[in-house]
């Protein structure tokens, strides 16, 4: 472990981390809004 | 002592590590053990698999949430000395073993053994991940608490959204003749527990790559010797003594009531909407939109996790809590009295009672910090959630309870849910009265020596900086 490095994180890791998570929340996001849906046209 | 790349102290962030890593690593567990709210895929071709009750199938998921509770209390203490690392990894191993221990009693048709695994080992899993990023993001995030808790607690209710198509997906793959969309369609028992395997892989991976991203903020390697963040009077209050607190017991019943309140109208969702626009025995509500309903719930539940929560770092947790119940209060009031009167009036007064329902569960680890610091806010924050686990229990059997005592849901009408419904106006009138008991800890609560110290190592930081 070091305690010395002062480089900032890399945004590309700071935007994969957040599509890692990003990703599966979207689709699970898009399928609930095509099964809501059916509440306002079903 | 050798130090294990897994304990506390070898997690600690280097200087310049981005605190925006944090919420993705949290969310990586959240998203995954947020799973068990959409157990009820299964319930069906578990029930055909098993050929058993749908009460004995129920009993997995109830067991499961009171593992919750009672995991997240017990090792709360053991999770905040061991630092996020340990406590994911942890939770993943239990999580992932609980579904292949599932798989195994589908396989071989033994019951037990899917209580043991999904309910027992996966319950813990579930407490030990539910509680494991929470102090690690208030010590990130001290100026907005709610803001970061509220990142990851919505994921737990974003994690349903994903399993509940992700399971049917896998199962209709594993068993070609399943289509879910079918009414009373059933999976085999090879595609249930090749799907439980599959899941079981997917979040072992997933939550351990959030333990792979996870950080304690520099100086936090060790709580003898970090610099803490007092509550508003000042307060650093232990696990053990917090128990001891009327602020603790009155914030129980607070969420205790705010669950319980939110449970009434979750569990009975699609055949209560259509009850309330049913006339001359027939719904105007088709079961699609009956489902569409419970879609538009689960949004309202996620965004309300991340909004309300975020909004509290604005405007104060007890005021955001006066909202939840307050609010909520006269919501579930005009519910019961004018939500038949239109579908728009009565889809809106839900999403929004159950916006406080996430809201509830979000926003009450930064109330913890507020009141008791964050010395050992994770593990205090595990022995509320036992408040959970009861309204898990107590939720569903008042709402029963009453229901079956006029009828059964699927053949009722509006007026048959009032008295549920005023009965869950009533519990969050107690709530609401326990929010506004809530003052500031006695300083006789306070850990004095772990105050002092902390005093010093703020003074001298200062010192520092100057």
């Amino acid at each position: 472990m070091s305690t010395t490095d002062e480089t900032p994180t890399s945004p590309v890791l700071v935007g994969l981390a957040w599509l890692m998570v990003g990703i599966p929340l979207a689709y699970g996001l898009w399928q609930t809004l095509v099964k809501a849906s059916a509440l306002f046209t079903g | 002592m050798r130090m294990s790349r897994l304990d506390k102290q070898a997690t600690v962030a280097r200087p310049g590590y981005s605190r925006w890593l944090i919420p993705p690593a949290a969310l990586a567990v959240h998203l995954s053990i947020g799973q068990v709210y959409a157990f009820s895929v299964f319930k069906n071709s578990l029930v055909a698999s098993f050929d058993t009750s749908l009460t004995a199938i129920g009993w997995v998921f109830s067991l499961a949430i009171v593992m919750l509770g009672l995991s997240a209390a017990v090792l709360g203490t053991w999770v905040e000395r061991s630092g996020p690392r340990k406590a994911m990894l942890a939770a993943a191993l239990c999580w992932g073993t609980g579904f292949l221990v599932g798989a195994a009693g589908i396989a071989t048709s033994q019951l037990w053994l899917l209580y043991l695994g999904y309910g027992v080992i996966g319950g813990i899993g579930l407490g030990i991940g539910y509680i494991s990023p929470v102090s690690t993001l208030i010590k990130w995030f001290p100026d907005r608490p709610g803001l970061a808790t509220g990142m990851a607690i919505m994921g737990f209710g974003g994690g349903a959204l994903i399993a509940s198509p992700l399971s049917n997906k896998l199962m209709s793959v594993f068993d070609p003749d399943f289509v879910p969309t079918e009414p009373g369609a059933v999976a085999s028992s090879s595609a249930l527990a090749q799907t439980f395997v599959t899941l079981g892989i997917i979040y072992t991976a997933f939550m351990l790559a959030g333990a792979a991203l996870v950080r304690v903020p520099p100086g936090h390697g060790d709580d003898r010797t970090a610099e803490h963040s007092p509550g508003t009077n000042g307060a650093l209050v232990r696990a053990t003594e917090a128990i001891r607190t009327p602020q603790f017991w009155l914030l129980w019943v607070v969420l205790f009531c705010n669950v319980t309140a939110g449970i009434g109208i979750l569990e009975q969702a699609a055949p209560m909407i259509q009850d309330f626009f049913r006339e001359d025995g027939n719904s105007s509500i088709s079961a699609a939109a009956a489902g569409g309903f419970v879609g538009v719930l689960s949004l309202a539940n996620m965004t309300g996790r991340f909004v309300w929560s975020s909004l509290s770092d604005r405007i104060g947790r007890k005021p955001t809590y006066v909202m939840y119940l307050g609010v909520g209060l006269v919501l579930y009031l005009l519910l019961a009295l004018f939500g038949s009167s239109s579908t728009v009036v009565f889809v809106g007064l839900a999403a929004v009672i159950i916006s406080f329902y996430g809201g509830g569960f979000a926003t009450v680890p930064a109330y913890l910090k507020d009141l008791f610091g964050t010395l050992e806010v994770g593990a205090i924050h595990g022995r509320l959630l036992t408040a959970w686990a009861a309204a898990g229990v107590a939720g569903p059997l008042i709402v029963n309870g009453i229901l079956d005592s006029v009828g059964e849901p699927g053949n009722l009408v509006a007026a048959d849910y009032r008295p549920a419904l005023l009965t869950m106006v009533g519990v969050l009138a107690v709530g609401f009265v326990a929010n506004l008991m809530i003052k500031p800890v006695s300083e006789d609560h306070f850990d004095h020596d772990a105050h002092a110290l902390n005093e010093d190592r703020i003074s001298a930081r200062q010192e520092a900086t100057r």
